[in-house]
């Protein structure tokens, strides 16, 4: 298996990117956003760094394509969580 | 010209090939550290077993006279948490399992040796965490910790438990990744998928379940620490969390759990069987199959546990049907495993009586779960003593029958000597009377109303608290009696040749103890599991350990 070199300047940007991501997640706390965008603001920023991270501080996106199905089980696995769990919690007023 | 050399136990094996603490401490042979598990993990059942015999003593009687609240709280909670994280979870696939991965699939050792040593030192750190723990003043939480009691109210050392747990995890996930990646990469030629043995398939489906759900129980016990001791609101309704919400997460990991527990020990039942019968095992692919089924659909199941803790009562129907979906892959292992048994030639060795054991007791654990996954009879049910008969005929009906079933089989493969069968057979029987004298009252106890983590109950149920006291002293003393023939065979049992039971298997087909590298070749599979020889036979397939098999 052939390494792929990541010149160091990704890495030094990724960072750079995480950091501002950091300082937009502080400065959105402190908005109060209509309704559930609270939730929908702070997650989507969550879920834009973590992306980051998985594709380029872990290499994901050098990978081989196995490496990307393990990928996708682990988040289909995080996908039953949160599905079988919302099962409860959105249908709590059912009844 | 080719002569056959009886293995004599003098060769060089993995356990003579070094000496000293720093050939032990320092060892990258899988089957190495699988003994040190083996000590460790024995010595945790130890502790975890005096505290099983604290609470059966406290329980004789129905008032509160050895032990006070508070103490019976930490006892059952540590009993709890020891059997459950430091004797269970680990028991059969990072004792018997490392030793035998390998060797059933003709490798050398697992894919990562360092790595597999690295777990080891990280369930002694987690271990010696959480006895830090106990002996700090000890923890009161039930093993579920379960929110806002663990959070907000309880005084007794939760983050430091749940940190022993935490570090405790990265073994498991540790051990998975090795198991997960050797049975891909490692096989021997020939030894294709469907000739795996069933033990393999039984672990490969346990190293799934321990890389996907063991993160989880990880994020949700730091989650409570932060709750703890930061009092951020994910628990607490005052601060706008779901003491509910920790249930799920927790259940998420703990319910797959039982299955990291149990799917190795249907590992091991499958082995006993099919070569105790002689036969092939009734419907391979099906009993192998079972096996990622009961993995996957252990994960939808969760919120069984969560019938009365205010779940909504539609995800309430969803998991008690997926509960009931879930019996039908162990109901095929146990339907299989009977049908193998049919006109087999069924020989009734110590290995053998704790499988037939396992069968019966895992079929009564299994039928009374789904008493539990019935909404209804749930109700009723919830939180008395037929949970706690139902789980531990699982977890010791089923999971330490399964290890001490293979433990006996695997003896003289580990040690290079044989146990006592006499010895071996009347503790079998011991283990199974004391163990239906305990838990069978349990379920009349739950029945009647008794509830699980009280130690002060009504007169009436004394009768078959007696009882269950009684059959936890019997099972006591069935689970020393091995302890003691065991480490007496080590020194004094008669010598095991490399195949005892005149087995096919590839772990037979070396001398006994194996040489560090298992194989004094590389093998090359050209038979189906559990293929025997006419019985003529037997005795070439005995000595396939010191030649080349050209043809099985």
């Amino acid at each position: 298996m052939s390494e792929h070199i990541v010149p160091v300047k990704v890495y030094v940007s990724i960072f750079l990117a995480l950091m501002v991501g950091t300082a937009v997640t502080v400065l959105a706390a402190f908005q109060d956003f209509p309704g559930a965008l609270n939730v929908i603001v702070a997650m989507t920023i969550a879920v834009v760094k973590a992306t980051l991270v998985v594709l380029y501080f872990m290499h994901v996106r050098y990978s081989a394509r196995l490496i990307w199905v393990i990928v996708a089980s682990a988040l289909f696995w995080m996908g039953i969580l949160f599905a079988l769990t919302f099962s409860d919690y959105w249908t709590r007023g059912w009844l | 010209m080719e002569t056959f050399v009886p293995p004599v136990p003098s060769r060089i094996n993995y356990i003579n090939a070094q000496y000293g603490l720093k050939s032990w401490l320092l060892t990258k042979d899988h089957k190495r550290i699988a003994l040190l598990y083996l000590g460790s993990i024995s010595f945790f059942f130890f502790i975890g077993g005096l505290y099983a015999m604290a609470i059966r003593l406290e329980l004789l009687t129905p008032q509160a006279d050895l032990l006070q609240s508070t103490t019976y709280n930490k006892v059952f909670t540590q009993h709890g948490i020891i059997m459950v994280f430091f004797f269970l979870i680990p028991s059969i696939p990072a004792t018997l399992g490392n030793f035998l991965v390998p060797m059933m699939i003709g490798a050398k050792d697992l894919a990562f040796p360092r790595i597999n040593l690295l777990s080891w030192y990280i369930y002694m750190l987690g271990g010696i965490v959480t006895i830090y723990a106990l002996l700090a003043g000890g923890v009161d939480t039930g093993w579920t910790f379960y929110t806002p009691f663990s959070t907000t109210f309880s005084n007794s050392y939760v983050v430091a438990t749940g940190l022993g747990i935490f570090i405790n995890g990265f073994s498991s996930i540790l051990t998975g990744l090795n198991f997960i990646v050797t049975i891909h990469t490692m096989r021997a030629p020939g030894m294709t998928w469907f000739r795996l043995p069933l033990f393999i398939w039984a672990h490969y489906a346990t190293s799934l379940i321990m890389i996907l759900g063991t993160p989880v129980i990880a994020i949700t016990i730091l989650l409570l620490a932060f709750e703890r001791v930061a009092h951020i609101g994910i628990f607490d309704p005052a601060v706008g969390g779901d003491p509910v919400l920790f249930q799920h997460l927790f259940w998420f990991y703990s319910h797959p759990a039982v299955y990291i527990m149990v799917l190795p020990g249907m590992g091991i039942i499958s082995e006993l069987i099919a070569n105790f019968s002689r036969k092939n095992i009734f419907g391979y692919s099906f009993v192998a199959f079972s096996s990622l089924a009961i993995a996957v659909f252990g994960f939808l199941v969760w919120g069984h546990h969560l019938f009365v803790a205010s779940q909504s009562v539609y995800a309430g129907m969803i998991f008690s049907f997926l509960s009931f979906a879930v019996a039908i892959p162990s109901a095929i292992k146990v339907f299989n495993w009977t049908a193998t048994l049919y006109k087999a030639s069924i020989s009734y060795d110590t290995p053998m009586l704790y499988a037939l054991g396992f069968i019966g007791l895992f079929t009564i654990g299994g039928m009374t779960g789904l008493f539990l996954a019935a909404l209804a009879v749930d109700v009723h049910l919830s939180d008395t003593y037929f949970v706690v008969a139902h789980f531990h005929y699982i977890m010791v009906g089923g999971t330490l029958l399964a290890y001490l079933g293979g433990l006996h089989y695997w003896w003289p493969k580990i040690t290079g000597r044989m146990y006592p069968e006499g010895w071996g057979r009347f503790s079998a029987l011991v283990v199974f009377i004391g163990f239906n004298l305990t838990f069978l009252p349990q379920f009349i106890l739950g029945y009647m109303g008794m509830p699980r983590r009280y130690h002060v109950y009504p007169a009436e149920f004394q009768v078959l608290h007696v009882l269950s006291t009684a059959g936890a002293s019997i099972l006591g003393v069935g689970l020393l009696i091995p302890l003691f023939y065991l480490m007496w065979s080590m020194r004094y049992g008669k010598v095991a040749p490399g195949n005892p039971w005149h087995l096919p298997g590839l772990e037979w087909r070396t001398q006994s103890p194996p040489p560090t590298e298992n194989f004094d070749y590389t093998p090359v599979v050209t038979w189906e599991a559990y293929e025997f020889a006419p019985p003529e036979e037997t005795e070439v397939v005995g000595k396939f350990h010191d030649k080349v098999p050209e043809k099985a």
